[in-house]
């Protein structure tokens, strides 16, 4: 079974544990300028909004890349950056419609979200369970459960 | 080893800037934060020097765990001499900013001097940059974050600065980050605005990496998300309610200061409580919460962003406060509400978010206009001073106004800035000013908490309820239960928590942690990050001799045991209802002991015997 991130917002205070524990495990150190998965904070409405690489089936960004430093991991689904291939071209920051593969201006290649290699971190780290870890052919299953739950009122 | 080990020296005078190392023997001694600029504060100014003048100087600091994963790891302080009490100041505070600094690469900045014009200082990571502040100088808070994100095209910039108030002279002018967030107490703000420092904007992307021991930081960190997570107060209690979750509980056991703390119970308590913030508005059948917001790596999450009802006379012509931001903490909602005996939750919310955008304490503020409704009330104040506004109890629409002008800094709004007990003094009646030290007192009436009396007394700070925190034994029952009522004992149960209190405050963590943590929750997390032999035991010791070090510049600015006492009205007039119905604050039964246990003399002066155990 494949698993997916499962982000619920509504959940999310802000806190950045996820961005502590991804850039730590990626990157060794407590450093949000270089997580993958960010937390956007709309101040006016009060909303905090988690957001990474979805890993598309179809990845745009595997597909631009010219020397095909990005592969499937098919264990994970993840769609992986091989830094040591990577020239740093950034077609693929480019082509990503998401926004959700970024240049390291220190390693002068690019990162994104690799799913921990099946464990991600940022899961593990949140607070609220906003941010969850699921079947990924089930990801919008706590949204219906709500919903349904709110028709049945 | 967790420090950056890095010092930025901002010389506002010659604006020119300047790198050192950290101190590290200091840092061995006093941690980090508030035991560490303090250390710096007292080694490099004169106690005696004016609060407001270019001798003194103003420290923000982080602690070795900020900008790590430990929960609650984003505090910073601000750090110096206060032109509200004389005594030392430090105000903590939470959001991003704190840890952006330590992303950056520095423990502190140590600002001196004064700049010849308005400035703001700029920092990503090594590149640091004096600039001109004049656009901004003469805006709010929220006006000044604006222009500095636009002008850097940076959304993730954070910028703490100061308002208009600050700049105006108010006593008690915060210091605001990240919009809302504050280092609140003492008029931190004022000082900085004394410089001409009108805002500090920083970029880091280090981070911070050098851990000890990574493989035993991120063990005793998991362990301590899980208690807070478990814990009543911390994983439900808190998140939910906020600290708002005591308005209730306080008025119950009576000690809810009210009017000026004429009385100790208000009845319009459940109007303003956390259990209010909740309730659909009859308007738009929406809350005032909106939800609830973490800080910088906070696992708890007990800051409240709200809104205020869009046909509220505050705000119904004002597009500009229709969105959401900052809401009511407890103090702010008691200070504002409950001693000014108002019981409108949206005029509460406005008059906060008012507090934020300009830069002031809410607690002072609101205690500060108490005051004056009392001195209204007896005809010291008149409208002749106040425009033709009727400065009454219980009135939202002068609680609104008085917000305005005190931040604006316009007419008797300078008054309402010089503080309670500046007010006092100058319209006659200095005994109707609730002050310890020339700070006004937060949300707990120590006739019905016996313990909170000394810690009043006492702290270091003026007054504070966040130097030893006895509500926690003596109401809630953490980590033992004490009688509200009863003196015997609290002098060694303040001790305990000042000095608890203190090394927590150094470490970079939040002091809500300790609803739940102990120092043995806290000691593996900072032994791991830091190395050295910290444990429980020697960071008790290490915040006994915080707590003395200030106690010390206190003394050299000029304090003495005289200080160390209440206003008249919580010693001689009793509670009139509610549990504590009689009781005034028995302050001399617990004071010489507390010198006593503290190793001071008859004076409050630490002794020789003590200065040696403690290494000052």
């Amino acid at each position: 079974m494949l698993r997916a991130l499962q982000i619920e917002p509504e959940k999310c205070t802000g806190c950045l544990q996820c961005e502590l524990a991804c850039s730590y495990q990626a990157e060794g150190v407590f450093n949000p300028a270089k997580s993958r998965i960010k937390v956007f904070t709309f101040h006016d409405e009060g909303r905090f909004i988690p957001y990474t690489c979805t890993q598309c089936s179809e990845a745009w960004c595997m597909h631009a890349c010219p020397v095909e430093a990005i592969v499937l991991n098919e264990e994970t689904g993840s769609k992986d950056v091989l830094a040591d291939v990577c020239v740093g071209c950034k077609v693929c920051t480019i082509a990503c419609p998401f926004g959700t593969v970024n240049y390291n201006q220190d390693t002068k290649v690019v990162y994104k979200c690799d799913l921990c290699g099946g464990d991600p971190e940022c899961a593990k780290a949140c607070p609220t369970a906003a941010i969850t870890y699921v079947d990924a052919d089930h990801t919008g299953l706590a949204r219906m459960r709500a919903h349904a739950a709110a028709s049945a009122n | 080893m967790a420090w950056a080990n890095n010092v930025l020296r901002v010389n506002l005078t010659e604006g020119t800037t300047s790198n050192e190392p950290l101190n590290m023997e200091w840092a061995g001694l006093y941690l980090g934060q508030r035991g560490l600029a303090t250390k710096y504060l007292a080694e490099e100014i004169d106690p005696k020097c004016d609060a407001l003048g270019s001798g003194n100087k103003l420290i923000m600091t982080t602690g070795p765990l900020t900008g790590t994963m430990a929960s609650t790891g984003g505090r910073y302080s601000v750090v110096t001499k206060s032109p509200l009490t004389g005594a030392v100041a430090c105000s903590n505070s939470g959001g991003f900013i704190g840890a952006e600094l330590k992303a950056a690469g520095y423990d502190m900045i140590i600002f001196e001097g004064k700049s010849p014009r308005p400035v703001y200082l700029y920092v990503e990571n090594d590149k640091v940059e004096i600039a001109p502040a004049d656009e901004i100088w003469g805006q709010s808070v929220w006006a000044a974050d604006e222009w500095l994100h636009k002008k850097y095209q940076d959304p993730l910039l954070r910028i703490a600065a100061v308002g208009r108030a600050a700049e105006k002279g108010c006593l008690y002018a915060a210091v605001v980050n990240d919009l809302h967030r504050a280092a609140g107490r003492s008029g931190v703000g004022t000082v900085m605005a004394s410089k001409n420092l009108k805002a500090v904007a920083v970029r880091g992307t280090k981070g911070v990496g050098n851990i000890k021991d990574p493989g035993a930081f991120m063990q005793a960190v998991n362990a301590g998300k899980k208690v807070l997570a478990e814990n009543a107060v911390t994983g439900q209690g808190l998140p939910t309610y906020g600290t708002q979750v005591l308005m209730n509980v306080i008025n119950e056991v009576g000690a809810m200061p009210t009017r000026n703390m004429r009385e100790v119970q208000f009845e319009g308590a459940s109007k303003i409580s956390a259990e209010a913030m909740h309730e659909p508005r009859e308007s738009d059948g929406k809350p005032n919460l909106v939800t609830n917001a973490g800080c910088f790596g906070c696992t708890i999450a007990c800051g409240r962003i709200s809104t205020i009802d869009r046909g509220h006379f505050s705000i119904e012509n004002k597009p500009q406060y229709w969105g959401a931001s900052g809401g009511l903490e407890y103090e702010a909602a008691w200070a504002l509400g409950s001693d000014t005996g108002v019981d409108d939750i949206d005029a509460l919310t406005y008059a906060n978010f008012i507090c934020n955008e300009d830069g002031i304490d809410p607690i002072s503020f609101g205690a500060t206009v108490a005051a004056a409704m009392e001195l209204y009330q007896i005809g010291a104040i008149t409208k002749e001073q106040t425009g033709g506004v009727e400065l009454k109890f219980g009135s939202a629409e002068a609680l609104a106004w008085a917000t305005e002008v005190t931040c604006r800094g316009e007419g008797f709004g300078l008054d309402l800035g010089m503080g309670s007990k500046r007010l006092c003094e100058k319209y006659g009646h200095p005994d109707l000013s609730m002050t310890v030290k020339g700070q006004e007192f937060p949300a707990y009436d120590p006739r019905g908490i016996q313990g909170m009396g000394l810690t009043y007394a006492t702290s270091n700070r003026g007054a504070c309820h966040l130097r030893s925190y006895t509500v926690s034994s003596e109401v809630m029952g953490v980590p033992e239960k004490t009688d509200p009522l009863v003196t015997e004992g609290k002098p060694e149960l303040v001790k305990a928590f000042q000095d608890a209190t203190s090394i927590v405050d150094s470490s970079g963590l939040c002091v809500f942690t300790t609803f739940a943590w102990t120092l043995e929750d806290i000691a593996p997390q900072v032994a791991a990050a830091c190395g050295g032999d910290w444990t429980a035991e020697s960071m008790l010791e290490a915040g006994e001799r915080i707590w003395n070090l200030e106690r010390e510049f206190n003394l050299a600015a000029g304090l003495t045991a005289a200080d160390d006492t209440l206003p008249k009205r919580l010693l001689t007039e009793p509670a009139q209802t509610g549990p504590a119905k009689g009781n005034v604050n028995r302050l001399h039964e617990m004071l010489p002991k507390y010198y006593e246990v503290r190793g001071w003399n008859e004076q409050g002066v630490p002794t020789d015997e003590t200065r040696q155990r403690l290494s000052l």
